[in-house]
């Protein structure tokens, strides 16, 4: 039986596992001690299960248990990183480098640091969603103190190169922040080899709950950070508050099933998110954003021609998807990062961001083949520009009204 | 965004939705909005050679209240003489389909794809 609406929108969040939910609820009502009291066992056995997750999110990405700090989440751990190392190193210059398709996350923070009078580059990425290495190389100057890259886009999936831009940062001795919360689970991560300095993870984007993550500071060679957040002086004093323990009990077991399961799990998400892309396909005047090959298994980012976003939005509404528009509507946020990879020659298109995941069964992907190819149909037959194009209309050689 | 009963209703079940040959006689055919903006409508009249429409299509790209305003103004015109149609006012269609404010274009469009279809009508007329 079909549940609806059909959920196809794990990059935007995870159901918990309930494996996850199960190893949690423990923490909230037994044991609730706080991990920093020292002085009995309520505090001891709470510190242990903080460790014990704090091993299991830095087996999953292959870093030293000591090089991982809780947070509130990717956009704390992301503030962190970037504002904390931005100050540390600001006696050595005032040069930040990111890229246009970033995460508000990132972007917000590059902005805030402006306003405190640094100074920042926004790179362009390439029509495939991927960042150009020789532009990196070129935009990098004496003064660049910081590159913040992100390892996989959340609206187009698309996977940076992030071993290559590593080489490149190291060699200069620039601090490189990756802002990995698409990528756990999704791709390998192996931070003994890649040349990544700080890392920000997410629970939620890995079925674990909302409200905890984490970022990774590298010890050799060090990475340093000014704090953000003071307190008492919790995470070696990087990160002051009291962690919440049933919150990193879940991540550390989300984590654990990520990397135990995720060959297998990917496996079968990679065919579904195929089958749908096979699927859609067919339908006339499509087109997939950003590059198919470096790309998680589970997004499928596709364009729609000759149909508007909104009433698109509105026929399928028994599928829970995240849309965005590359022109502006009334009431659809233009895509930025749909926009950045320069696609103006469709003026009139919308997209629609599929993310399977866990739980995604194949019948739900037939189901939302088949709604799409319906509801598509149904919208071009009512649509004077799809008619138009039928007819062999150029419509960029229309003169319309503006209004 | 909440929609009203009566923009699902023609949302759902357009009425008058198709096209009438440009160059018939009687046939007055109105365009307009733009892609970049999100809408456009194309409404066309088939008027009789007493000058009351007889008929009336259309075509919609654009978001739901946008499809509705221009589904409804195909019922209203029918029936009536092209003057009378000129005297829709976008502020029945949005008080009919219970418009939002941000809606309201969407009316607005739809009043002037009246006009637009009415003076292409008229100009074939000499």
């Amino acid at each position: 039986m079909l549940k609806f609406p059909i959920y196809l929108d794990y990059s935007a969040t995870t159901p918990v596992d309930p494996r996850v939910a199960q190893a949690m609820i423990p923490w909230l009502t037994e044991h609730f001690g706080n991990p920093a009291s020292r002085s009995h066992a309520y505090g001891w056995e709470a510190e242990k299960a903080v460790e014990d997750a704090r091993e299991q999110v830095a087996r999953l990405v292959n870093a030293d248990a000591k090089e991982i700090v809780w947070t509130s989440g990717a956009t704390e751990s992301n503030n962190l990183a970037i504002k904390g190392a931005a100050q540390f190193y600001k006696g050595k210059g005032k040069h930040l480098i990111t890229l246009k398709t970033e995460h508000k996350a990132v972007l917000d923070t590059f902005r805030e640091l402006e306003r405190q009078g640094f100074e920042a580059t926004y790179l362009d990425v390439q029509e495939n969603g991927l960042v150009d290495l020789s532009a990196l190389k070129d935009a990098i100057r004496p003064d660049t103190i910081l590159v913040s890259v992100m390892f996989v886009n959340n609206e187009i999936g698309v996977i940076q190169p992030i071993a290559e831009i590593g080489e490149i940062c190291r060699e200069k001795g620039i601090v490189f922040h990756v802002d990995a919360a698409q990528a756990t689970g999704k791709v390998d991560i192996d931070l003994s080899k890649l040349k990544v300095d700080l890392m920000s993870f997410s629970a939620h984007k890995t079925y674990g709950p909302k409200g905890i993550g984490a970022l990774y500071v590298r010890r050799k060679p060090r990475a340093r950070l000014e704090a953000q957040m003071h307190g008492g002086g919790h995470e070696r004093g990087l990160r002051s508050g009291t962690l919440a323990t049933h919150q990193i009990v879940g991540m550390g077991e989300a984590f654990r099933i990520a990397r135990e399961e995720m060959k297998t799990e990917n496996e079968r998400v990679r065919a579904l998110r195929d089958r749908l892309m096979k699927g859609l396909q067919d339908i006339d005047a499509t087109y997939i954003n950003g590059d198919v090959e470096h790309r998680v298994p589970h997004n499928l980012n596709i364009s729609f021609a000759y149909v508007e976003g909104e009433s698109l939005i509105m026929a399928i509404k028994d599928v829970a998807v995240s849309s965005g528009s590359a022109c502006t509507s009334a009431s659809l946020e233009p895509s930025y990062v749909l926009r950045a990879l320069g696609r103006n020659d469709e003026l009139a298109h919308s997209s629609i961001r599929f993310t399977i995941g866990r739980f995604t069964t194949e019948e739900e992907v037939d189901y939302t083949i088949d709604l799409l190819h319906k509801k598509i149909g149904k919208l071009r037959e009512l649509s004077p520009l799809w008619e138009m194009v039928q007819d062999g209309v150029d419509l960029d050689s229309v003169q319309w009204a503006a209004h | 965004m909440a929609y009203s009963e009566k923009v699902l209703d023609h949302y759902e079940n357009p009425r008058n939705v198709g096209a009438f040959g440009k160059e018939d006689e009687g046939v007055g055919t109105g365009m307009v909005g733009a892609p970049a903006c999100g809408d456009v409508m194309k409404l066309q009249i088939k008027v009789g050679k007493d000058g009351v429409i007889e008929d009336a299509k259309f075509k919609t790209y654009g978001c739901g209240s946008a499809i509705a305003s221009s589904s409804l103004v195909t019922e209203w015109v029918k029936g009536k003489t092209v003057e009378q149609a000129l005297e829709i006012k976008n502020t029945q269609i949005a008080e009919e389909l219970a418009l939002p404010p941000v809606k309201i274009h969407c009316s607005i469009l739809a009043e002037d794809a009246i006009k637009a279809a009415v003076a292409d009508y008229k100009k074939k007329q000499g």
